[in-house]
């Protein structure tokens, strides 16, 4: 089960039984990242139905509030931590070694690790359900003085593991992170210069750079915390002359550039595949790829939006509403370059396709109350209240998710070299766009009347909405059988694909379905013109025709 | 967005793009209209400087994002593949003038918001400092009445896990529900005793988080009568959710017969919703995780209610 295959051996080890071991292999990483992903995912929105269940009703009625403030603290902490990370490096795993010809990742022995301590940093923070007390119940900022109040007094506590899981999950990204940025920096095909890398390739690099930077500030904040919590320290403890606000600086310095590291990705996914179904090269193709990097550098300087009402001056207020304002420009262009790919396309909607589009439609109206609780007139009022929560639910769920179920309906064929489902495939994206709206939506109106967020119980004029939110909740939750339905039986018995059934250009589809273990091997092709040439004629790589026919001729005689 | 339409455009379409753009300029209007419905009533003077900002971008986000689902809208039904057509479209690669046009506009755009809301930030700050903080004073923190080092109009707000408590220094009296005067500026010294609490009346759409360890001055004017709720809106810990009291605006002279009247009446509990949960909760067998206990209810003149109903 264990056993390390030598990088590019002659023997084929296609057991089912590598997914459940230490393998080097980036493509069987990268599956093993996703479906970790979405046992977490599965995980994370039962607690999120729990949440809605309580929130149908005005009343505290459902569960003690001890009870829903660890589940909602929880719910975030899996969603990003063992959710959306991972399943983005899952991606990363998959595509950024086949779509720049690397045989395997730089570091795989280290690349295996860094995914092997998600199972390990998911197992100590689902264990603080059950240490005494129950888990972290301070939301996944974790602010102290709250978080450091340790009602039980025990060393071991909820917030303690949390933390260490925290931590752990900080060391897993940068060890992935070091791996992504060395791989599309020196692995990179013969031919393939910075400016004919796929624009996925830029998105990952400028979101694992964001990694490298902010991620040591967080780690720094957490062990000081945690030391507040167990050790008697005073950092952030108020009694010993330490300042709460502090920690929020390190929190955010490294959570705001995070929401960059979850949605610049997904900005590459909605790049590569717009081109694809829409037969067209990707408007501004330069602009694009630059414009993941001008979000890198202005999303480092955007921190102090987060805590407008928090003891923050007015210099800093409006230095920071400036900075977050900018970031409007490189996104807006990402947003006007998709819509001229798709202009006078031919647009073939699958699932994919439609996934993008829901995406996009969503992006743009995150986009639009980003803005506003940019303003901080505005988000004085609105802050820490369910507007935010609407808003960030439509970055994460609405174009984020939509985008990764997008990526992952694409390239399924690739790496399982079987095809999904279209009609549950497009029931899925019904369900899952009208579930987010229906869920998300009605979080604005309340935060606008005043509704805080993280609250057990509520006024009974919040009560309308938030039924509506939680039938849009319960219906998300529905959406997930389609798409677990489709995978699995998909993956099990689909019809076989063929090396490129969408037609697409790029490196990865000039491998076999699914590729083999060192991709090309030593016929890595030298590539000869941009990505994303749709209806210019001209090869991507030399000797294209050739490679094709060979391919074609396989799947032939298989 | 839709200037990525096509060069070649005869009369009629020119006319139907106007007259397309108009009706999405007419709809934007109608909601930043439609937007302050949307909002609790105006209690303070902030509230409308806030609401008409909220306004003006609700009209312009309405018509950029209908704009961009109309060029979405409009490639779906009219630039859809034929069945089986496999073929690639004309190969557009960029266009330089486009891509300036569509950089510099959004950066005007969003430049001019931010410089229309620093302006109102700048407003908010005359109306009253929004914030002022000062190292917390130690004999403050121990209570009684700091009436010599406050404006006589200060109020002392001392936020807990999960009750509030105001102090009015000059009139010797405390209360757990907020009484103010209509129509004059009022400062409050913010404190907490434990942890980090938001002090929030969306009536008035200002907002402060309380910080343990530091005093925040803290200014605004109630313009409106009413019953309006104040909620803790920084996380506090269990019963954070019932950490709400309500505030009361009357005339000068109301506001003076209550204070008159409060000043006689003995100290006794202040409402604290979670001292009785907390009660109700130690009866029960498997009462959930770990809590914090409630810190006892204040002492006070007059404990209020926070179960009349309120106008926002």
């Amino acid at each position: 089960m264990t056993s390390t295959i030598p990088l590019s051996g002659p023997e084929e080890n296609q057991s089912w039984t590598r997914y459940f071991g230490f393998n080097t292999d980036a493509k069987v990483i990268g599956i093993q990242y996703i479906v970790v992903a979405f046992f977490f995912f599965l995980i994370g929105g039962f607690l999120a139905m729990i949440i809605r269940g309580e929130l149908i009703t005005p009343a505290s009625d459902l569960v003690d509030r001890t009870v829903y403030n660890g589940l909602y603290t929880m719910h975030g902490t899996i969603m990003l931590f063992l959710f959306i990370f991972p399943v983005l490096n899952g991606l990363n795993n998959l595509l950024i070694p086949t779509m720049i010809g690397a045989p395997d990742m730089a570091f795989p022995r280290l690349n295996a690790v860094a995914f092997w301590l998600v199972p390990i940093f998911g197992s100590l923070l689902i264990a603080s359900f059950f240490v005494p007390g129950g888990p972290a119940y301070s939301g996944w900022w974790s602010y102290p003085p709250v978080s450091i109040q340790n009602p039980l007094g025990n060393l071991i506590s909820g917030q303690g593991l949390w933390l260490v899981a925290v931590a752990l999950s900080g060391v897993s990204s940068i060890m992935a992170a070091v791996n992504f940025v060395t791989t599309i920096l020196r692995m990179r095909a013969p031919g393939m210069r910075i400016f004919r890398m796929p624009v996925f390739c830029w998105t990952a690099l400028a979101a694992q750079s964001l990694q490298l930077i902010g991620l040591p500030a967080l780690t720094g904040g957490a062990v000081m915390l945690l030391l507040d919590l167990t050790a008697g320290t005073s950092f952030y403890r108020p009694e010993g002359g330490g300042d709460p606000v502090l920690y929020q600086h390190f929190f955010w310095f490294y959570s705001h550039p995070a929401v960059y590291v979850i949605i610049l990705p997904v900005f590459g996914i909605f790049s590569e595949l717009f081109p694809v179904y829409s037969r067209k090269p990707l408007f501004g193709y330069v602009y694009v790829a630059l414009a993941s990097f001008i979000i890198v550098g202005l999303g480092l300087v955007v921190w102090v939006h987060h805590f407008f009402p928090s003891g923050v001056p007015e210099w800093m207020r409006n230095l920071f509403m400036f900075t977050t304002m900018l970031i409007a420009v490189p996104t807006g262009v990402k947003v006007f370059a998709w819509l001229g790919t798709i202009w006078r396309g031919k647009l073939q909607l699958t699932t994919p396709m439609l996934f993008c589009l829901g995406g996009l439609i969503n992006f743009v109206f995150a986009g639009i109350t980003g803005i506003m609780l940019a303003t901080v007139p505005i988000d004085i009022h609105v802050n820490n209240t369910y507007f935010v929560v609407g808003h960030f639910h439509y970055v994460i769920y609405g174009a984020a998710v939509m985008g990764i179920f997008a990526a992952i309906y694409h390239w399924f064929p690739k790496f399982t070299g079987r095809m999904p489902y279209e009609g549950l495939g497009k029931l899925h994206c019904l369900l899952t766009f009208v579930g987010a709206n229906l869920n998300f939506l009605p979080m604005h109106p309340l935060g606008l009347m005043g509704m805080p967020r993280r609250v057990s119980s509520y006024d009974p004029e919040f009560a309308f909405w938030n039924v509506l939110a939680s039938l849009g909740a319960f219906l998300l939750g529905v959406s997930i059988i389609p798409f677990l339905l489709n995978m699995i039986s998909s993956w099990a018995r689909g019809p076989r694909a063929t090396h490129n059934p969408w037609n697409a250009i790029g490196l990865e589809w000039l491998l076999p379905s699914p590729p083999p273990e060192d991709n090309f091997g030593d016929h890595v092709p030298t590539v000869i013109s941009r990505p994303y040439g749709y209806g210019l004629g001209e090869p991507l790589v030399e000797h294209q025709a050739e490679i094709e026919k060979a391919l074609t001729l396989a799947e032939a005689t298989r | 967005m839709t200037s990525s339409s096509p060069r070649r455009l005869g009369p009629i379409a020119l006319a139907a793009l106007a007259l397309w753009i108009g009706l999405l300029a007419l709809i934007s209007y109608w909601m930043a209209a439609q937007s302050y419905h949307w909002l609790p009533v105006q209690a303070s003077n902030a509230a409308p400087l806030v609401d008409g900002l909220f306004s003006f971008e609700t009209g312009l986000g309405t018509f950029v994002f209908l704009g961009v689902i109309s060029v979405i809208a409009w490639v779906v039904l009219r630039h859809r593949a034929e069945k089986y057509d496999q073929s690639d479209a004309e190969p557009i690669e960029g266009n330089t003038k486009l891509e300036v046009i569509w950089t510099v506009i959004p950066l005007v755009i969003v430049m001019g918001i931010a410089v229309y809301a620093m302006r109102i930030n700048h407003q908010l700050g005359v109306l009253g400092p929004m914030e002022h903080i000062h190292p917390h004073n130690a004999i403050e923190a121990q209570g009684g009445y700091p009436g010599d080092q406050l404006p006589p109009e200060s109020i002392e707000v001392i936020a807990r896990q999960w009750s509030w408590e105001f102090r009015y220094p000059g009139a010797h009296v405390s209360s757990t529900e907020l009484h103010l005067p209509v129509d004059q500026p009022v400062t409050f010294r913010l404190t907490s005793e434990d942890v980090l609490h938001g002090f929030y009346i969306p009536a008035f759409r200002l907002k402060q988080d309380v910080i343990p360890g530091k005093a925040i001055d803290f200014s605004l004017t109630p313009t409106r009568e009413g019953r309006y709720r104040l909620r803790d809106s920084q996380f506090s810990g269990t019963w954070f959710a019932a950490n709400q009291a309500d505030v009361v605006v009357e005339t000068a002279e109301d506001y003076q017969a209550w204070l008159t009247q409060a000043a006689s009446l003995p100290l006794q509990d202040g409402l604290s919703d979670a001292v009785g949960e907390y009660r109700e909760r130690q009866t029960q067998v498997h009462p959930g995780w770990a809590t914090v206990r409630p810190a006892p209810p204040p002492q006070v003149n007059v404990p209020g209610s926070n179960t009349l109903p309120h106008d926002a």
